[in-house]
């Protein structure tokens, strides 16, 4: 018997702590944006268009006062600080990460529960999932926002739909092979309503593998959010996402391709993080598809 | 001539006698000196500490002892197989003279592997697991003989058709060709065994490999094991919990508890005479076949009655054609106030499905369920729900009966929760029944895997008490638990039954413990009952073909009485 709790195990995982120091740098970053040498990351001022990286001078925001700014990573092609709208831009990429995890978790297991617990419940559910499934993520994404416009919620909710059907499946597999569990035949046994034994006794159990999809599905998530912006259907191009600011970039790749790469150095890092995170709460949580096992 | 297999183990045990062990030329495997260590964690140092073993050419060694007592650790480690986390310390292991292990550390794994099938065969206790399940049976024989011989495909072939008759395996030719899910248990063990013996090996390790099956198939398997050791003369090495088994197959015994030897000797002498308190302990904790005198009932109207009920699973294909299949047909069942009814069966009688349908965890196609006076066959289940109190169950495997995510208190109150108990009486309860399964009351806070598996066992029981049934089901309530730990629980239930009046409907496949437990037993066979009546009749004058196959299969009925095995034990009993 291993006396160690998960905690300190997670804690010891290098995967986890290497991808949860980066997480955690990236977090840091984004929420101390306003401290950090930036501005407001929709000012424009004509007089800084495609600046290199490291110039600087006095900039106008668009209340109209003058700062003393330095462009670290040189400015787009309508004069905004790329360096500030990279750190904003921490923010809707980890945002949608984590937003869209948890709704694609919360919706899946709700549903995956249902389907595995409630055989009625399954044939339906199941073919509507399979359906939903047959439809390429990314077009189903862009359905969406353009039905519903780009707002942030909405652009999470756009990606979140397209991953319910993998969750639902995961969570009806591990509900059908908990539903037969003896401890669970106890609990029905102890006329235990159903709602509290899926609450109780089936979720806890099935937590750590759903965990562990959750951070696959952030890491997808900020990927797909990217994809969205850089084909101009994600959030509105003011907004700075990494996608806005590779898609603004584009067009002068060759002149200037900081703009396109600056943003690429902070996404990479960040889905690669996620992924690690992933891999090694697995490997903790979740022993039997661990490879280390 | 040749000489018969009996005669052979016979002639061979007296020449043992007479030689004595030190002058024995043709020692198969030699370990000297052992010691495993356990990860730093574990409860103890060692998985097996300092042990010595010896067999020679065409004896059983047996080594008995509960779980956690290294003695599967010592096939691994013999095999060169040791599980991730062991490390060995120290030992030489020796096979047919040649070294497999010097001074803790392996030859290289190529000359293991070179040894393995060849030389040492192994046969494990799950076949469904030693087998490959994507490849067939015949594939991966020939995989062992491209291996290890230079024979070409037809020549291999031949070989293993002739193992598979060798093992009476029916329909050999089809038996090649299938895969292993095709088969059942008994032939699966059946290919393992053919797999470890094609290449004659000069050792055996069988590991439990009787465990997972009938008794019927039991018996049939040690005969075989025993026989071909006899034509091979290969040495084996037989691991078992089972005294029975001990006593049917085993020329010398080792009793391993907790890593150490316990004692060391011939079958006869340990199994009759043991040394040390630890066998004798073992030993009496081995329930007997005969039936305790019959007790005084109460009797008064039945608490748990099913009448005629059945159990048909259809199954329709993508063109709605429906498949029936009848698990359970016309079985009826009264359970008493005070009273302990066994079911018994090999597996696929339609035992548990019984049981299932008796407390609606499965709903039955046909007859009547009275729980008390009310008949409960076809009530939806949240009008059962408030009358599930009345029947309880208790589980086979401990270690999946208890929530591992909840602390037992929070399962252990939850019962009488439901009931309408407020949270303060049944938390009071619950402490109170911890006195009677004689755990601290401080372990309610503790989950489930801080416990040991008689244990959990002992708190699975006391959460299906703590909502006061009238009956427990009990399905295969011991059968994954030690003999030692197995009477505990049984003093336990008995003691509960007295107390309480609780009526048990006690299913097993063990057909000692449902001697010693039941009032009354039921045999099930193929979905059916085909004989019951008091305990004491149905072992004493079994009235049904099947019941008295099933009693005769029983490994060794009596230990303590007359000598009744079939190879070596006796023959050496006959011979003393």
């Amino acid at each position: 018997m291993n006396p160690t709790t998960p905690w300190t195990r997670l804690l010891r995982h290098g995967a986890v702590r290497g991808g949860a120091i980066v997480l955690a740098t990236l977090a840091l970053l984004g929420l101390l944006a306003p401290w950090l040498g930036t501005i407001d990351p929709a000012a424009m001022d004509a007089s800084f268009i495609n600046v290199a990286a490291g110039a600087s001078g006095a900039v106008t925001l668009p209340d109209g006062a003058q700062v003393q700014h330095t462009f670290w990573m040189g400015s787009d092609s309508v004069g905004r600080d790329i360096w500030s709208r990279v750190l904003y831009g921490t923010r809707i990429s980890l945002m949608v990460g984590g937003f869209t995890a948890a709704l694609a978790v919360a919706l899946g297991c709700t549903l995956g529960m249902l389907a595995g617990y409630f055989r009625a419940a399954d044939a339906v559910l199941m073919r509507v999932m399979d359906g939903l499934m047959a439809i390429p993520a990314v077009l189903l994404a862009i359905t969406l926002v353009a039905m519903l416009g780009a707002t942030l919620p909405t652009v999470i909710l756009a990606i979140a739909v397209p991953e319910v059907p993998r969750v639902t499946r995961l969570v009806r597999a591990l509900v059908i092979g908990l539903r037969d569990e003896p401890f669970v035949e106890a609990a029905r046994a102890l006329a235990t309503p159903d709602a509290t034994i899926l609450w109780r006794d089936i979720l806890p159990n099935a937590l750590a593998p759903l965990i562990v999809q959750g951070t696959f599905i952030a890491a997808s998530a900020v990927l797909t959010e990217a994809i969205l912006s850089f084909l101009g259907l994600g959030l509105p191009s003011d907004v700075p996402t990494w996608g806005n600011i590779m898609a603004e970039g584009r067009v002068l790749f060759s002149q200037a391709p900081g703009n396109v790469l600056w943003p690429a150095l902070f996404l990479v890092p960040t889905v690669l993080a996620i992924n690690l995170l992933g891999d090694g709460l697995r490997d903790v949580l979740d022993p039997k598809f661990s490879r280390r096992a | 001539m040749k000489p018969h297999p009996q005669q052979r183990a016979l002639g061979e045990v007296l020449a043992g006698a007479a030689a004595g062990p030190a002058a024995a030329p043709s020692t198969v495997l030699e370990v000297r000196g052992l010691q495993v260590a356990l990860p730093a964690d574990a409860d103890r140092p060692h998985a097996i500490a300092q042990l010595d073993v010896r067999i020679e050419a065409g004896r059983t060694l047996c080594i008995v002892g509960e779980s956690g007592s290294g003695k599967s650790v010592l096939a691994t480690t013999v095999m060169g197989l040791l599980a991730k986390g062991l490390a060995i310390t120290s030992g030489d292991i020796a096979l047919g003279g040649e070294p497999l292990l010097q001074a803790g550390r392996y030859v290289p794994e190529s000359r293991l592997r070179a040894l393995r099938g060849r030389v040492m065969g192994m046969v494990f206790q799950e076949p469904m697991t030693a087998l490959n399940p994507v490849l067939a049976c015949g594939e991966q024989i020939d995989e062992l003989l491209r291996t290890h011989t230079a024979e070409g495909a037809a020549e291999r072939k031949r070989r293993i058709l002739q193992v598979f008759e060798r093992v009476r395996l029916p329909d050999p030719e089809r038996i090649f060709a299938s895969y292993p899910h095709q088969l059942s248990g008994g032939q699966r063990q059946r290919i393992v065994i053919a797999m470890a013996i094609i290449l004659k090996p000069r050792l055996l390790i069988c590991d439990e490999p009787t465990t997972a099956l009938d008794v019927t198939t039991q018996a049939e398997i040690l005969q075989l094991i025993a026989e071909l050791q006899a034509e091979q003369g290969s040495a084996v090495l037989f691991i078992t919990h089972d005294m029975g088994v001990v006593a049917e197959i085993a020329d010398e015994v080792m009793v391993m508890h907790r890593g150490t030897l316990v004692e060391h000797g011939p079958c006869e002498q340990v199994l009759r005479h043991p040394r040390e308190d630890y066998t004798r302990m073992l030993l009496a904790a081995v329930p007997g076949m005969t039936p305790p005198p019959a007790r005084e009932l109460p009797g008064g109207k039945p608490l748990l009655q099913g009448q005629g009920v059945g159990k048909t699973y259809t199954r329709r294909d993508w063109l709605g054609r429906a498949r029936h299949n009848t698990a359970l047909q016309d079985a009826s069942v009264a359970v008493h106030r005070g009273e302990t009814v066994g079911v018994v069966g090999e597996s696929g009688s339609g035992k548990s499905t019984f049981a299932r349908c008796m407390i609606r965890l499965i709903d039955p196609t046909e007859g009547r369920i009275a729980w008390g006076e009310r008949e409960v066959q076809s009530l939806p289940e949240s009008r059962l729900r408030p009358l599930r109190s009345r029947v309880q169950v208790v589980f086979q495997d401990p270690n999946r009966s208890l929530n591992p995510r909840r602390t037992v208190g929070s399962s252990m109150i939850e019962g009488a929760m439901n009931f309408g108990m407020d949270r303060r009486h049944a938390q009071r309860t619950a402490e109170e029944l911890m006195d009677r399964i004689q755990l601290p009351r401080t372990a309610l806070q503790r989950y489930p895997h801080q416990f040991s598996g008689g244990q959990r066992q002992r708190l699975a029981i006391a959460r299906a008490i703590a909502c006061q049934p009238q009956v427990l089901v009990a399905d295969e309530a011991v059968s994954a638990l030690d003999v030692s730990v197995q009477a505990q629980i049984l003093d336990l239930l008995r003691e509960l039954q007295r107390d309480l009046g609780l009526g048990i409907l006690f299913i097993t496949h063990d057909l000692r413990v449902a001697a010693q437990l039941c009032d009354r037993v039921i045999v099930m066979s193929q979905g059916r009952i085909v004989e019951e009546g008091a305990t004491a009749a149905v072992f004493g004058a079994p009235a049904h073909d099947y019941t008295r196959r099933l009693l005769a299969a029983a490994p060794r009925a009596e230990l303590a009485g007359a000598a009744i095995g079939r190879t070596a034990c006796a023959a050496a009993a006959a011979a003393i």
